[in-house]
């Protein structure tokens, strides 16, 4: 095991004026692992994602990723980690080739290579016949893996993957494990994904933390948690550590904006 | 510059690939075109200002480019929480490379749009003074769709709510049209009016077209390039300052 995690999180907070977000979080995460978060929506999974792929700084509390501030290092952090938002952000109007080359660009992959590892990954999450096909015509589940195809080309050292399986049906979501497992194991990269799923934070992660209202209320492996909290399962542990079963939230705006474009989206 | 030119590149061929919002948006431009070049272009032949469709012709297309350019600004509210906006903002590259390479993109495809409009002009029988005013027109459009599209991605990178989108169309877009002279005179203006026009960058666009394509300018083609000249370096640079602090 190496000895410094990839992924540190020290006493973080983030505050949007009076909703705090993210209250006072600490974690690692090591190199190769398969670490996820679990909890409801709202329990700051997705603001953790933002602040350490960058896009937001966190209002106290310091980061780190592989060794490197995201608030300071931003481009350096940036070449390391590839990320599947919990929004898609795919150019529909433009074909998986074509998704996948600009990526290649952005992340100065020499054109050579781009070819190369395009191939290799389309192929390998079973895109490959579509790939001059217009992403708007795919299914939820072709794009998800596109979408994780992509963060993987420039072969970053860590991939995060927001609520991934959100919306999928269970095939797909295990074929989608299935890849993302395979994935960890041939190429070392550390995921960090979310999920308000049990079965699959159970099934999928080595390590879990639980979060709930902006803290991690638990971490370990599933075994841990289950042998932590005295429960058999992993349901179980969750309701006594949050006192509650995985429930939906109040909506914000982001997930009404969200309900409105999955109606004009099919 | 790669990554400018898949930005850029980006933009054009969705453009092309969207026929029909291409068909679709040629809509208000014909509408303005036919209503007002029919209804109006009587009493303006009777003032003893020659042919109306000679000179709103000009403005019509300073009007496609606006609403175009500006258009692509809006789109982006989508784009930064349902689209591929996100995608650059994460990539390890400066903010300006991708500010420039949409900004351009969308300039771009206002330019096109123009082209578009101004065929149709020529069709519905619109003359310019020579050929060779063309290309020079043309130079004149870019600097509006420039203009408009850094704007627009001010107004994209600094507003959060699809209601700021009518907002904008409102009290933005719709009055910067209205007060470009693109459709009627600039001469002999009520003083407000006159001083209004005046902020307006599209009015100097408009007339730079108009002064290029008819000889038929207010302020002087110089007077108009340098103003746009300056303004599209205003423009691009808040614009790129907007866009450097776009948090998603
Ligand atoms: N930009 C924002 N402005 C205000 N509140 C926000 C913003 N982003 C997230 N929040 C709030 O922070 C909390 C955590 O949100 P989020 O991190 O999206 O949770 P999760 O991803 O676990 O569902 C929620 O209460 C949410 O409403
Ligand atoms: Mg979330």
């Amino acid at each position: 095991m190496s000895a410094h995690p990839i992924i540190r999180v020290q006493h973080v907070v983030k505050s949007f004026g009076k909703v705090t977000a993210v209250n006072d979080v600490s974690f690692d995460v090591r190199a190769a692992e398969i670490f996820a978060f679990l909890g409801p929506n709202g329990a700051g999974k997705t603001t953790t994602i933002k602040m350490l792929t960058t896009l937001l700084h966190p209002t106290s509390g310091a980061l780190e990723l592989d060794g490197l501030d995201p608030t300071k290092h931003q481009t350096e952090v940036r070449r390391r980690f590839g990320v599947v938002f919990q929004d898609p952000s795919l150019d529909s109007e433009l074909t998986a080739w074509e998704n996948m080359d600009i990526h290649g660009v952005l992340y100065h992959v020499p054109r050579q290579i781009r070819r190369e590892r395009s191939e290799t990954l389309l192929t390998m999450f079973e895109l490959w016949d579509r790939r001059a096909d217009l992403v708007k015509t795919f299914s939820g589940g072709m794009k998800r893996r596109l979408e994780i195809a992509r963060g993987l080309l420039h072969t970053p050292k860590v991939l995060f993957l927001d609520e991934p399986t959100l919306g999928l049906d269970p095939q797909s979501r295990n074929q989608m494990w299935t890849l993302v497992r395979n994935l960890n194991k041939a190429e070392g990269v550390t995921v960090f994904l979310t999920t308000h799923y049990m079965d699959e934070a159970d099934r999928v992660a080595d390590r879990i933390a639980v979060i709930d209202h902006g803290r991690i209320v638990a971490t370990g492996s599933s075994a841990e948690l289950k042998q932590q909290t005295g429960t058999d399962s992993l349901e179980a542990a969750f309701l006594k550590l949050t006192g509650t079963t995985i429930r939906d939230e109040s909506a914000t705006a982001a997930d009404q904006m969200r309900q409105v474009s999955r109606v004009w989206r099919r | 510059m790669s990554v400018i030119y898949v930005l850029w590149l980006r933009e054009v061929k969705k453009y092309l690939r969207s026929r029909v919002q291409i068909v679709a948006s040629l809509g208000s431009p014909l509408m303005y075109l036919g209503v007002l070049g029919f209804g109006l272009g009587p009493v303006f032949q009777r003032a003893g200002e020659g042919k109306y469709l000679q000179f709103m012709a000009p403005g019509v297309i300073g009007m496609t480019v606006l609403f175009t350019a500006m258009f692509s600004g809006i789109a982006m509210l989508w784009d930064r929480q349902f689209g591929f906006l996100k995608e650059t903002l994460v990539a390890p590259v400066p903010r300006l490379l991708i500010m420039v390479g949409r900004t351009l993109g969308g300039a771009t495809v206002a330019v096109l749009q123009g082209a578009l409009i101004f065929a149709v002009t020529l069709i519905a029988g619109f003359r310019p003074a020579s050929l060779l005013a063309v290309p020079l027109a043309f130079l004149v459009i870019a600097l509006i769709a420039v203009i408009f599209s850094a704007l627009a991605t001010a107004i994209g990178s600094s507003i959060k709510e699809m209601q700021g989108f009518q907002m904008v169309m409102n009290f933005l877009v719709m009055p910067l049209f209205f007060l470009s002279g693109a459709i009627y005179p600039l001469e002999g203006l009520p003083k407000v009016l006159a001083a209004f026009t005046r902020v307006d960058p599209l009015t100097y666009g408009v007339d730079g077209v108009r002064g290029v394509l008819i000889g038929r300018a207010h302020f002087g083609v110089a007077l108009d390039v340098a103003v746009l000249l300056a303004v599209g370096v205003l423009f691009v640079l808040f614009g790129a300052w907007r866009f450097s602090k776009l948090e998603a």
